[in-house]
């Protein structure tokens, strides 16, 4: 507009923009001294505790953390490529999964019957149980041209066990968009699979980051249960180290790598979901 | 023309209101009066939802002083919610509750803002929803009903709070002609019993009948303001008469 580079502030709005920066400034000091001392008390709770000193020697040892590092971290890189081998075999099956359970031809009603089977039935198993008996039982199958290696199973019985809640979380996407845009898409004439396509699930999945994350977090984090059917990866080489030296530091270290990964992952999905709020909000409220 | 006075129940003076580089509203300046009815005209994205929406303090405004109940309510430490639970806003679109029934709707605030109790609340909600023919409709869920139905529920829901001014963002601009019917002689009623509003609308023969002003806004700017004979029939500006040309039948 014409007049943009013609007005200055008033000395009223001057002032109130002072106003603001100090309300600002407050509010940053308040949560900067409720963070350090909350944090800070913790931290001094603890190691004023009287079993502090046998404690840090057993859990937080610098040369065992030091001398279990290599083995751990190579071990992890296990952990790192199960878990990337099978977020994405979860995602596909698990939209599949939900796609199929929201079918409606009836031609498709075994497919959907087999869909709700599934989850139910896979959901109901605890993964360690499935694990092991994935792990333990198909090798004795002696199938052709599929490898028996413990590390294969156990990525395989991940993919299984996470595939059925992940198909949950999708489900619940596709099912929280408004039928008025099933109307929409309908008359514009396209297809039900189309529909689905292109107006339903890239809705349901923006909706659904967030647990979708959650999700794979744990993911993450029960790639160690694979040391059940003695895959050398992360937590089972800590376990090792801890047997043969007795101390505990190792576990520390190993949680220390875990959280490392976790949290970028966090990040990202975070700056995602502010970033499609952004696009398609255009800050409306 | 209403004009300033010791009682003013709000004053906005050099509103300023910029979203990045856009200036979306300039200079406005504008004296509500108790009891008075001023509607604002004008075409799509003149500003005047964002008029409304900064008078709520939906959003922050960028310059000038909003007074509202002779407190400049435009100050950063002034109590958001206090001065909210004084003014009712009904938007375009309802903005209902759907998961709330129209009675929870409508008790909502009354009783976790001002502290009514349930049977108070209630009371209060039902005797609002049966002047407004909906007492059938009160134990439904929104989307059960028809816009109209669901925009007079949204009135309701502002008015159970008792507000002192009451601001509508063109509650009839998402209804076909036959359902306006059903919500803008409610709004007549409102205007008559006295009830202090601010409305922006694109219905220009109730605009003459009920307002008391009516301002022309173009470009985020009020261009003219007057009683609504002046500015309907014998407006100063050629936009506004340009304007009144396109929306006005005849």
């Amino acid at each position: 507009m014409s007049d943009s580079a013609a007005w200055s502030p008033s000395p009223r709005e001057l002032e109130r923009r002072l106003l603001r920066r100090r309300l600002r400034l407050r509010s940053t000091l308040i949560a900067a001294t409720a963070l350090v001392v909350v944090f800070v008390g913790l931290a001094l709770l603890i190691v004023t505790s009287p079993g502090w000193d046998r404690v840090r020697e057993a859990f937080f040892n610098g040369f065992h953390a030091k001398a279990s590092l290599p083995d751990i971290a190579r071990a992890f890189w296990l952990n790192v490529k199960m878990f990337m081998i099978a977020e994405p075999l979860i995602l596909v099956l698990a939209l599949a999964l939900a796609i199929a359970r929201s079918a409606r031809s009836p031609w498709l009603l075994p497919l959907r019957v087999a869909a709700v089977a599934y989850t139910d039935v896979i959901r109901g198993i605890p993964t360690i149980l499935l694990i092991l008996l994935l792990g333990f039982g198909m090798p004795g199958l002696r199938l052709q041209g599929v490898p028996n290696s413990p590390f294969f199973w156990a990525t395989t019985a991940l993919v299984i066990s996470y595939s059925a809640y992940v198909a949950e979380v999708f489900r619940s996407g596709i099912e929280s968009i408004h039928p008025s845009q099933l109307a929409s898409a309908e008359a514009l004439g396209l297809g039900r699979g189309q529909t689905m396509r292109f107006v339903v699930v890239p809705q349901a999945v923006r909706r659904v980051v967030p647990p979708l994350l959650n999700d794979f977090v744990s993911l993450q984090k029960d790639t160690a249960l694979a040391s059940t059917l003695g895959v050398f990866e992360a937590v089972f080489v800590a376990r090792d180290y801890t047997n043969y030296n007795f101390n505990y530091t190792p576990y520390v270290v190993v949680a220390l790598f875990f959280v490392a990964l976790t949290i970028p992952l966090a990040r990202f999905t975070d700056w995602l979901g502010r970033r499609y709020a952004e696009r398609e909000r255009a800050g409306a409220r | 023309m209403s004009r300033p006075s010791e009682e003013a129940l709000l004053e906005v003076s050099d509103l300023r209101k910029s979203y990045g580089e856009r200036v979306v509203l300039a200079d406005v300046d504008l004296v509500v009066n108790p009891h008075d009815v001023v509607c604002l005209i004008g075409s799509s994205g003149s500003g005047k939802s964002t008029l409304l929406r900064c008078l709520n303090l939906l959003e922050d405004i960028d310059d000038g002083v909003i007074r509202f109940d002779g407190r400049e309510i435009s100050d950063p430490r002034v109590d958001r919610r206090a001065v909210r639970s004084r003014m009712g806003m009904v938007f375009q679109a309802y903005n209902l509750f759907p998961h709330l029934t129209v009675l929870e709707n409508c008790t909502l605030a009354p009783r976790r803002v001002h502290g009514l109790s349930r049977a108070e609340a209630e009371a209060r909600a039902r005797t609002l929803l049966e002047q407004f023919g909906l007492s059938d409709q009160a134990t439904k869920h929104p989307d059960r009903l028809s816009g109209g139905q669901q925009q007079r529920a949204a009135l309701v829901r502002a008015l159970c709070t008792s507000p002192t001014l009451l601001l509508l963002d063109e509650i009839t601009a998402a209804l076909d002609p036959e359902l306006v019917g059903e919500v803008l002689p409610i709004v007549r009623d409102l205007a008559e019993q006295g009830t202090t509003m601010i409305l922006a609308t694109h219905e220009m023969s109730f605009a003459r009948e009920v307002a008391t002003t009516v301002c022309f806004l173009h470009e985020g700017r009020i261009l003219e303001q007057g009683p609504p004979d002046q500015i309907l029939t014998d407006p100063r500006e050629p936009r506004t008469r340009q304007f009144l040309r396109r929306v006005l039948p005849g």
